[in-house]
């Protein structure tokens, strides 16, 4: 799957994170931003590079502001923002 | 045993992290009406993931889909359904073959995943004018059918009546779906008290419905469910009640005798069948063992 356009999927909620995907430059870029960032920040990028693996993106920008998520979230907002910002590939 | 089923918005992440801890015994994770058309696909994800990760312990797993006519219900079931929830929840039910198509979706979606077919049951919300009268061709209508579920809000629109806390407008609505229902041996379930602050009309409410036939009712908040289990758990004096039925139908059985009285009025077959249900739950809530064949 190629990102073609930006897209954002979640909230600013309480135990939601808010992940906004944009077209990269050749690689993928993952930003966090989380209330928890020193306890939980590598883990919340370990969760969005998972799916971002699984769905084969290999350039796309990734931006996650976090409040408070647990994976199961943080995956399901991954995904969902992927899928809005992609284009299967041909 | 299902008493109530707390409904779940299905794009709420905090909703879905606790949805198992307020002690009802279904939660229905809806795709539907709590959902904006935009958010469905973010909704989907959501509860697949929390399903298989969050497990919901001690808790019956219901997924409300999206109505047949719309372009979502096709990927609901191909989301959910590997995931084996109990039952899934057609809305908006109209007849028979509107739940012998979904069940048709169900058993492609089963079939390529090798899960048996009819692994997911269905319960079958009824809230519209039309789907009361088919009630129970809805209910016979396949063997995944396993509950029909009253929705008045939906219903009294269509009716073109007011919604009422007395509930007269759906009097006909209630009494024909247990109906219905009991002659096609499914269980029943009365539609949500909506008023999260008026705890005494929630628990006349659920007596009412109990009265009638229903098996549980469901609630769209946290807060009813202790109230709508104490109302469909049986009482201590019911539980008493159903043990010295089943201890004089013994003794008649031991003396050979044909008829037998308690407490001054004849116990028959219907009372036996009724003492024996008592128990059933009772020993299934914990609230007594069930000592009697």
């Amino acid at each position: 799957m190629n990102i073609v356009r930006l897209a954002v999927a979640g909230t600013l909620e309480s135990n939601d994170v808010l992940v906004s995907v944009a077209p990269g430059e050749g690689r993928v870029e993952i930003e966090v931003e989380s209330i928890v960032l020193d306890q939980f920040g590598e883990n919340i990028r370990q969760a969005a590079q998972e799916v971002i693996g699984e769905i084969g993106i290999t350039s796309a920008k990734v931006r996650l502001e976090d409040r408070g998520a647990l994976d199961c979230t943080v995956k399901a907002r991954v995904e969902t923002a992927l899928r809005r910002a992609g284009e299967a590939q041909k | 045993m299902r008493r109530t089923m707390l409904f779940i918005p299905g794009n709420s992440p905090a909703m879905l992290l606790n949805a198992d801890i307020h002690q009802s015994d279904a939660v229905i994770l809806d795709l539907e009406d709590a959902v904006a058309p935009a958010e469905k696909d973010a909704a989907r994800v959501l509860v697949r993931n929390a399903i298989k990760t969050l497990g919901f312990s001690g808790t019956e797993i219901i997924v409300r889909l999206n109505p047949l006519d719309t372009e979502y219900i096709r990927d609901d079931l191909e989301t959910v359904i590997p995931l084996k929830p109990s039952l899934v929840m057609p809305t908006k039910v109209s007849d028979a073959g509107y739940i012998q198509q979904v069940s048709a979706i169900m058993t492609q979606v089963e079939e390529k995943h090798g899960i048996p077919v009819g692994t997911v049951g269905i319960i079958a919300l009824l809230e519209t004018a039309e789907g009361i009268e088919n009630a129970y061709q809805i209910a016979k209508a396949d063997k995944r059918v396993k509950a029909l579920f009253l929705g008045a809000e939906d219903l009294t629109s269509d009716l073109q009546a007011a919604r009422t806390k007395k509930g007269d407008e759906i009097l006909y609505a209630r009494g024909r779906i247990v109906m219905a229902a009991r002659a096609a041996q499914v269980d029943v379930y009365d539609t949500p008290f909506t008023d999260v602050n008026d705890d005494d009309g929630l628990s006349k409410d659920a007596e009412f419905a109990k009265g009638l036939g229903f098996t549980g009712k469901a609630a769209i908040s946290p807060r009813h469910v202790a109230a709508i289990n104490e109302v469909f758990s049986p009482s201590e004096k019911e539980i008493a009640y159903a043990r010295e039925v089943m201890d004089v139908i013994e003794e008649a059985k031991k003396l050979g005798k044909g008829a037998i009285s308690l407490h001054g009025k004849m116990v028959d077959k219907p009372i036996v069948d009724r003492a024996r249900r008592v128990l059933e739950a009772a020993a299934a809530l914990g609230l007594g063992g069930y000592e009697h064949e």
